[in-house]
C-alpha cells in the first residue's frame, strides 16, 4: 500500500530536464523522507519523487540501498546518498549558490550536527516508544519527549531557528517529529509541551507556515492512518 | 595554543582515541584530561550535560562532543592533511559508512562480546556480514586512499579491540582468511607511526574486558 500526498505541489512536479538528474526514493508519512523533501524544496531543486511501498520494495531501492534497504534515498546522476541528514549535507555542498541549509562557521556547524544526532536517537527512540510502547513505556516515552522538549528550548533560546534568522539543518531535522508531537496529542495525550516549551511550540508554527515545510509534510491524519497500517503489518508479523 | 584545546578522554575508549589520532596526524597540540568514568569531573557533566560521555573536545572554553561531530569540526577548523574527502558525493558516502559503523558494526560485535548461548550465534551471524560489507568497501591500502582518513580513524577500533575480545570471550569472530583486504588494513593501520604510539596497553585492556565480560555473564546467565 502506498500512501501519496494528497496533492502533488508544484515544485515537486519535473519542469525541466535537471529533473531527471535527480531522483527521491520516499515514503510520504516518513519524518525521514520529510526532511529530504523539505531541504530540496527549500534549495528549490526540481527532482522526481518516486514512493516506496515499504511492504513490497522496488528494485531500485534494493539496488540503491542494500545496505540499509530504506528511504529517504537521494538519487543524483545515478549515484546514491542514504540516510536522511547526510541527504541533507550533500544537498546543501551541491547546491551551494543560496539558501545555506548549515551554518558556515565550523563551531556552529558541529553544534547544528550534535543536535541532529540528539533528534535522531532521543527525539526518535523515545516517539517510537510513545508510537508503539504498552502504557508504562508510552509514558516513559512522553517523559523523555518532555526532558528532551526542554533541552532544544534551551538550545533554541530567543532565536527565530535553531541556526539563528535562517531556517536550516536542525530545524529541518525536528519539525517531522514535531509533527508526530502533533499527532501525539490526541494519540497519547501528550499536551505538555504547550505549557512548558512555549518557544518551541511557536518554533513548531512558525515552521509549518513555511512553505517547503507546509507541502513536504505529510499531514496529522496521513501520519496516523500509516501508523495504524504500521501496527496492522506488525501485528500479522 | 594548548591551552587553547583540551581533550577529555579516558585510556582505553575507541571513540577518545579517534580525536587523539586526528590530532596527531594534523600535528595540533592539545591537553589530554583523562577521566574516571565512575567519578565524572564537573566540568565533563558541564560541557556534556545531555550524553554525560567522553570524548569532549574544548577549543577556547567551547565543547564538542561526539567523537564523528568533533572529528568534522577538526577537518574543517584546521584545514591541513584533511581527513575527509573533499568531492560531496565521497563525503556523504564516507559519512554513510561511518554511520553503518556506529549503528551496525559496532553493536553487532558487541551483542557478540556480550551475549551468551543462541543469542550469540546469532550476533555472531549478524557480525560477520557486517564485516563482509565493510571488507568490500576497502579499494586501496586505506578507507582514505593512500593515506589515513576519517574512516580509517572511525574503523581504528577493529584493529586493537577484535583481537583482544576474541581472548576474552574465547571466541574466533574474525577470520583473517576470509577477510583478507580488512586483514591487511588492519596491520597498516596497526603499525601506522601517528596511529601505533597511542594504543592502550594490551594487557590491561584484556583485564578490563575480562572483568566487563564476567559481569554481563552473572547479570544476565544463560537460560
Amino acid at each position: 500500500m502506498t500512501l501519496a500526498p494528497q496533492k502533488e505541489p508544484e515544485s515537486l512536479s519535473f519542469k525541466n530536464n535537471m529533473a531527471e538528474e535527480v531522483v527521491l526514493l520516499d515514503y510520504w508519512p516518513s519524518p525521514f523522507g520529510t526532511r529530504a523533501r523539505i531541504a530540496l524544496a527549500e534549495k528549490g531543486i526540481s527532482f522526481i519523487h518516486k514512493f516506496e511501498d515499504l511492504s513490497n520494495k522496488s528494485h531500485l531501492l534494493m539496488k540503491m540501498n542494500p545496505v540499509q534497504q530504506r528511504v529517504p534515498v537521494l538519487v543524483h546522476k545515478g549515484k546514491p546518498v542514504c540516510e536522511s541528514d547526510i541527504i541533507i549535507q550533500y544537498i546543501d555542498e551541491v547546491w551551494n549558490h543560496s539558501f545555506p541549509l548549515l551554518p558556515s562557521e565550523p563551531y556552529q556547524r558541529a553544534k547544528a550536527r550534535f543536535l541532529v544526532d540528539f533528534i535522531n536517537k532521543k527525539v526518535h527512540e523515545s516517539s517510537v516508544k510513545v508510537w508503539m510502547g504498552a502504557k508504562e513505556e508510552q509514558e516513559n516515552g512522553k517523559k523523555e519527549l518532555l526532558e528532551w522538549s526542554k533541552f532544544l528550548e534551551g538550545e533554541l533560546g530567543d532565536k527565530l531557528y535553531f541556526g539563528g534568522d535562517v531556517f536550516g539543518f536542525v530545524d529541518i531535522a525536528l519539525v517531522p517529529f514535531y509533527n508526530w508531537f502533533i499527532v501525539f496529542k490526541t494519540f497519547a495525550n501528550f499536551n505538555i509541551i504547550e505549557t512548558e516549551c512555549p518557544k518551541l511550540v511557536m518554533w513548531g508554527d512558525r515552521c509549518l507556515n513555511r512553505d517547503s515545510v507546509s507541502k513536504s509534510l505529510p499531514t496529522t491524519d496521513q501520519v496516523y492512518q500509516a501508523y495504524l497500517e504500521f501496527k496492522r503489518g506488525w501485528a500479522h508479523g | 595554543m594548548a591551552e587553547e584545546l583540551k581533550l577529555h578522554r579516558t585510556w582505553s575508549s575507541p571513540f577518545g582515541l579517534r580525536i587523539v589520532w586526528a590530532l596527531h596526524i594534523k600535528g595540533i597540540e592539545y591537553d589530554a584530561i583523562f577521566e574516571d568514568l565512575s567519578q565524572k569531573s564537573p566540568e565533563l557533566l558541564q560541557y556534556n550535560p545531555i550524553h554525560k560521555k567522553i570524548p569532549v573536545l574544548v577549543h577556547k572554553g567551547k565543547p564538542i562532543c561526539e567523537s564523528l561531530v568533533i572529528l568534522e569540526y577538526i577537518d574543517e577548523t584546521w584545514k591541513e592533511a584533511p581527513l575527509l574527502p573533499q568531492d560531496p558525493y565521497e563525503k556523504a558516502m564516507a559519512r554513510f559508512w561511518a554511520k553503518f559503523g556506529e549503528e551496525k558494526l559496532l553493536p553487532s560485535i558487541w551483542s557478540v562480546f556480550t551475549g551468551q548461548g543462541e543469542e550469540k550465534k546469532e550476533a555472531l551471524g549478524l557480525a560477520v556480514q557486517n564485516l563482509e560489507l565493510l571488507e568490500e568497501q576497502l579499494k586501496e591500502k586505506f578507507f582514505g586512499g593512500e593515506k589515513i582518513g576519517y574512516l580509517d580513524l572511525v574503523f581504528g577500533w577493529l584493529a586493537y579491540l577484535l583481537d583482544v575480545f576474541e581472548e576474552v570471550i574465547d571466541l574466533k569472530l574474525f577470520d583473517a582468511g576470509k577477510f583478507p583486504l580488512l586483514s591487511a588494513w588492519m596491520k597498516n593501520f596497526y603499525d601506522a607511526p601517528e596511529i601505533k604510539e597511542h594504543w592502550p596497553p594490551r594487557d590491561k585492556l584484556v583485564t578490563k574486558f575480562q572483568v566487563l565480560h564476567e559481569k554481563y555473564q552473572t547479570a544476565n546467565p544463560p537460560k
